[in-house]
């Protein structure tokens, strides 16, 4: 605000004086914002209504009327505004945030605590800071001020509110939301205020906003207020019609303000004198705005201080009548404004600052009410949610483990599984069978038939064995180094807990008491054609067998019935495959076809069958080096998973049923 | 039993570290600290001999001291403040090869100790999920620190077939973090935004400091162990480690991870070299079977407690991040005030 900037030399002068009013905002904030808080009260109180957010507001426009009507001189206290505010709203701050949503005074007390250093973080982030640190007044007042202050302590005017104080603060808390709608204008202004405070009381077309941009804000940066800030002013304005209400109180100033308004505004605008009737809320409003904008937006409202300060600055702006309105109701208005900063600046911080409990409140409440709307039950969906952040909060603190494979339990249970789990229920409908043959404690190698394109068909049986099997086992599965170069996949396959097919992690894994999944068909399997369907490829070099019997596990065959149907492999495209390194390049019925839409598998219906474990610990671990008996095994495995899938096949009514 | 202890390496902060723990041995008699500029912390109790491992001066030292254990703590992981590449290579391997020559040469010397490290397993794809001792890389490493430790190693190697009567200790080293050590990988998750492989998250092992120095000292003063991995139990992962760092991250394609690599290398920020740079891609796990079970070294801080206390000491990326919180937060709070009045006038 370059007008705040321009503000300050003049206001420097008066200082004395503003800062009496300012001054005792600063020093004791707590006497400040009490009395500010109490003159609210009796203003808002009658209004007592209880809405949260309009609470702050209400606050500040309950001061602010009396501001204005005893004060309405009080503008000119312009450079002392913004430190009071500043001081005035951290005070406030805690008081006004102790009450949130509650209209129950006794609430308000007890939140306080908790409250206070949130408000002292409101009125940092609410920008305060900024505008304390920009008025350039700042380092001289609190001296002045206090001078001042004690001087207006003597008047009476500032005593009077004082006493107010912990009454204030209830009402405050319980009437809030009718300060916001007394404040009508003044609360609409305020609004604007915060962020441009000067010019959005001009927008606003009401009294405020003539008073104090008149002065400073309508040379430097006049315009901008009717942008936004000036709607939603009017908005507010036209929209309740309880801050209407509030505005009544205000006249009984208005005349005050009116007049030193009249004068600066003579100065700087032609608008203003159509706006006399306002005068008085304007001298509300520009009594926040000075608090907030420092120097520049003081000038209008504040008959006095505002005055001095606009003759220096704005030398054609009401002077006479500035100086003589400061001289009689200096002291007074001054308090006043100090009352009016304290609240808004409550108003303001606690409006932008409601607990945490508040806000994670509200977020239940709104989850909930969707929930219900949409026809879920509210406490699964709501339990689901809260799981699901708490995950978020894990991941986001790193608070989680991976073993030695990089399986990390806590993604493959809220991750992975999930989402694979409405493919496995939904989509391909898969039915599970000989889940006993799958031992419920140490380490087994589990060996199926691999088809399908993609390995579709191994993350089936990991969702199989983890969902029903009773002791909800992880398959750690093996794959082909190819899996674990490829970005994103490989990450996945890790996380999930996949691992090099190898025998050192074989072995490591069994030895280790997990149960291990293999394919050993490999990219023979996956990616054969159609037409071979079901038929078995070589089972590798039987280095499963090895690994099986060094360890000394069962081997659990399992034969999958529908994989091979969801990418049927219609040709290859070699060339293809070559440049993309890929083992295959598959031509599907829709694969290249309809482009990504031909990723989505065909439906079928799946059998998966866990067969009777095939005992290896009686040969010992010598016997992996016995080439005959790995082979011997080798076949019996597959020979077993082949017949298997052979009387599945006969047992499928029909592919997609 | 080592009486006359030699340090290459002693300026630089591990063998500082080292030196100063191992004089609180008493058993110690002598500790020379070798290195080529004095060492700007204490290095305990050892005398500093100013001499290049690359000249065979080192061979007189050696002899006029009487030196029966040499330890090996001059392999450079981090070139930056040493003159860049060319200087780490040169010291890495002519000085491993003039230290080696010396020792062959020297009648005293019967224990050598050499701090390597895991880079000689390298880092792909095809990596088992943990390498023993006795495995060898998929793929060996070809640049920078990696392909050095291989060299030095090879080294040793021939060092012990040509003089069998020298006890040989070797500790390949996960990469060690440290409240105040300055390493490739504390450099990379001090940076303000890390940058890391896009659709990777590579798990790997961290050993603190104080257990690599103890693990040292137990491998000058204990028994002959050969090779021996040493790492922090458990894994962490590069996105594990961000957050624990409380650094954003930026994803970048491995592909171009070189480029970006030499970007960070030039400006300064992090010393990574392209074989550090596929250990974030696919990450290392080193079976320490050996370190507990020959060794008998069990260490203090698991890997994640290791770089938790990095973390600990680490500055916040961004001086006012805490201010911008308080902000988001408080346009959060804002938002839902807002939302909350709306709530109250639809529903009274």
């Amino acid at each position: 605000m370059s007008d705040e900037t321009t503000a300050a030399p003049g206001a420097a002068q008066p200082a004395p004086v503003p800062q009496t009013s300012s001054e005792p905002t600063g020093s004791a904030t707590s006497s400040v914002s009490t009395s500010a808080s109490g003159s609210a009260s009796k203003t808002a109180t009658p209004k007592a209504t209880k809405k949260k957010s309009a609470r702050p507001d209400g606050a500040k426009k309950g001061t602010s009327p009396k501001k204005a009507s005893g004060v309405k001189g009080a503008g000119p206290k312009k450079a002392a505004a913004p430190k009071r505010e500043a001081a005035a709203s951290t005070a406030v701050s805690a008081d006004v945030t102790a009450a949130p949503r509650g209209a129950a005074p006794a609430k308000k007390p007890a939140a306080r605590p908790a409250r206070g250093a949130f408000a002292a973080g409101a009125a940092r982030a609410s920008g305060e800071r900024r505008r304390r640190s920009g008025t350039p007044l700042v380092p001289s007042e609190p001296v002045e001020v206090s001078a001042a202050r004690r001087i207006a302590m003597l008047e009476g005017a500032p005593v009077v509110d004082a006493p107010a104080v912990p009454v204030a603060a209830e009402t405050t808390g319980s009437t809030r939301s009718e300060v916001t709608t007394a404040v009508g204008d003044p609360s609409a202004e305020s609004s604007s205020s915060e962020s441009s405070s000067g010019s959005s009381p001009e927008s606003s077309s009401s009294g405020l906003s003539s008073a104090s941009q008149s002065a400073d804000e309508a040379a430097p940066a006049p315009r901008r207020r009717p942008t936004r800030a000036s709607m939603r002013a009017r908005r507010t304005a036209e929209g309740e019609p309880t801050r209407l209400r509030a505005v009544p109180s205000v006249p009984d100033d208005a005349p005050a303000a009116d007049s030193a308004t009249a004068a600066s505004a003579r100065a700087t605008r032609p608008a203003r004198p159509t706006r006399p009737p306002r005068s008085a809320i304007g001298g509300d409003r520009a009594a926040r705005h000075t608090a907030r904008g420092a120097g520049a937006s003081t000038t209008p409202g504040d008959g006095i201080l505002g005055d001095i300060l606009t003759d220096a600055d704005a030398s054609p702006a009401g002077e006479a009548g500035g100086w003589e309105h400061s001289l009689t109701s200096g002291l007074q208005s001054r308090a006043e404004r100090l009352v009016g900063a304290v609240l808004e600046a409550a108003e303001f911080s606690s409006e932008a600052r409601p607990g945490p409990a508040e806000l994670v409140d509200l977020a239940v409440n709104v989850l909930r009410a969707a929930a219900t709307s949409a026809g879920l039950p509210a406490e699964e969906v709501e339990r689901q949610v809260a799981d699901a952040l708490a995950y978020l909060r894990r991941r986001l603190t790193g608070d989680y483990v991976v073993d030695e494979f990089g399986f990390d339990e806590d993604y493959t249970v809220n991750v992975h599984l999930p989402l694979l789990r409405p493919f496995y229920q939904k989509w391909f409908r898969v039915e599970v069978r000989g889940i006993e043959n799958i031992p419920s404690v140490g380490g087994a190698l589990v060996v199926g038939n691999h088809s399908g394109t993609i390995a579709m068909d191994s993350l089936m049986t990991q969702v199989a064995v983890y969902d029903e099997h009773p002791e909800h086992r992880h398959l750690r599965m093996l794959g082909a180094d190819l899996v674990f170069q490829m970005p994103f996949v490989g990450t996945m396959a890790r996380r999930s807990g996949s691992t090099l097919a190898a025998n050192t992690d074989a072995e490591r894994l069994l030895r280790g008491g997990e149960l291990v999944g293999v394919w050993p068909e490999g990219f023979k399997g996956v990616g054969k054609p159609f037409s071979e369907r079901y038929k078995l490829q070589r089972f590798g070099r039987g280095g499963f067998v090895s690994a099986a019997l060094r360890a000394g596990v069962p081997i659990v065959p399992v034969s999958i019935v529908g994989a091979e149907e969801i990418y049927p492999i219609l040709g290859n495209m070699p060339t293809v495959a070559r440049l993309l390194g890929l083992p295959y390049a598959p031509i599907t019925p829709t694969f290249p076809l309809l482009g990504p839409l031909g990723m989505v598998p065909l439906p079928s219906k799946w059998l998966i069958e866990f067969g009777p474990p095939i005992d290896t610990s009686g040969f010992g671990p010598e016997a992996a080096d016995d080439p005959m008996l790995v082979f011997d095994l080798t076949d019996q495995v597959r020979e077993t998973i082949q017949q298997t899938l052979y009387s599945l096949l006969m047992q499928r009514k029909s592919v997609f049923l | 039993m080592a009486n006359v202890v030699l340090v290459t390496g002693v300026s630089r902060y591990l063998g500082g570290l080292y030196a100063r723990r191992l004089s609180h041995d008493p058993s110690i008699e002598r500790i020379l600290g070798v290195d080529v500029v004095p060492p700007r912390h204490s290095i305990g109790r050892a005398e500093f001999v100013r001499a290049d491992i690359r000249n065979p001066m080192i061979g007189r030292i050696m002899s006029q001291a009487g030196v029966d254990t040499v330890v090996h703590m001059n392999v450079i992981a981090t070139p930056k403040d040493m003159g860049g590449r060319v200087t780490q290579k040169e010291i890495n391997v002519i000085g491993t090869m003039q230290l080696l020559a010396a020792c062959q040469k020297s009648e005293s010397v019967s224990r050598l100790v050499v701090k390597s490290s895991a880079a000689v397993y390298g880092s792909s794809p095809k990596d088992p999920a943990m390498f023993s001792e006795d495995m060898s890389p998929k793929s060996l490493p070809r640049t920078g620190f990696g392909k050095d430790s291989v060299e030095v190693e090879g080294y040793v190697r021939g060092f012990s077939r040509r003089r069998p009567d020298v006890e040989i200790t070797m500790l390949r080293l996960a990469n060690v973090v440290g409240p105040t050590i300055h390493t490739s990988i504390t450099d990379y998750f001090s940076l303000p935004i890390v940058p890391i492989p896009l659709g990777f998250d590579a798990r790997f092992q961290l050993v603190h400091e104080d257990d690599a120095i103890a693990a040292m000292i137990l491998a000058t003063t204990g028994p002959a162990v050969g090779i021996v991995n040493v790492a922090g139990d458990g894994f962490v992962t590069v996105t594990q480690c961000t957050a624990l760092a409380r650094r954003p991250v930026f994803p970048v394609p491995l592909s171009s991870g070189s480029l970006l690599g030499a970007i960070v290398k030039r400006s300064g920020l992090a010393d990574f070299s392209a074989d550090q740079l596929t250990l974030l891609a696919f990450g290392r796990g080193l079976d320490t079977t050996r370190m507990r079970t020959v060794l008998g070294f069990e260490p203090k801080f698991t890997s994640r407690s290791a770089f938790e206390d990095f973390a600990r000491h680490l500055r916040p990326a961004v001086p006012g991040v805490d201010g911008v919180g308080d902000v988001v937060s408080d346009a959060a709070g804002g938002t839902a005030a807002a939302i909350a009045r709306v709530f109250d006038r639809i529903q009274p």
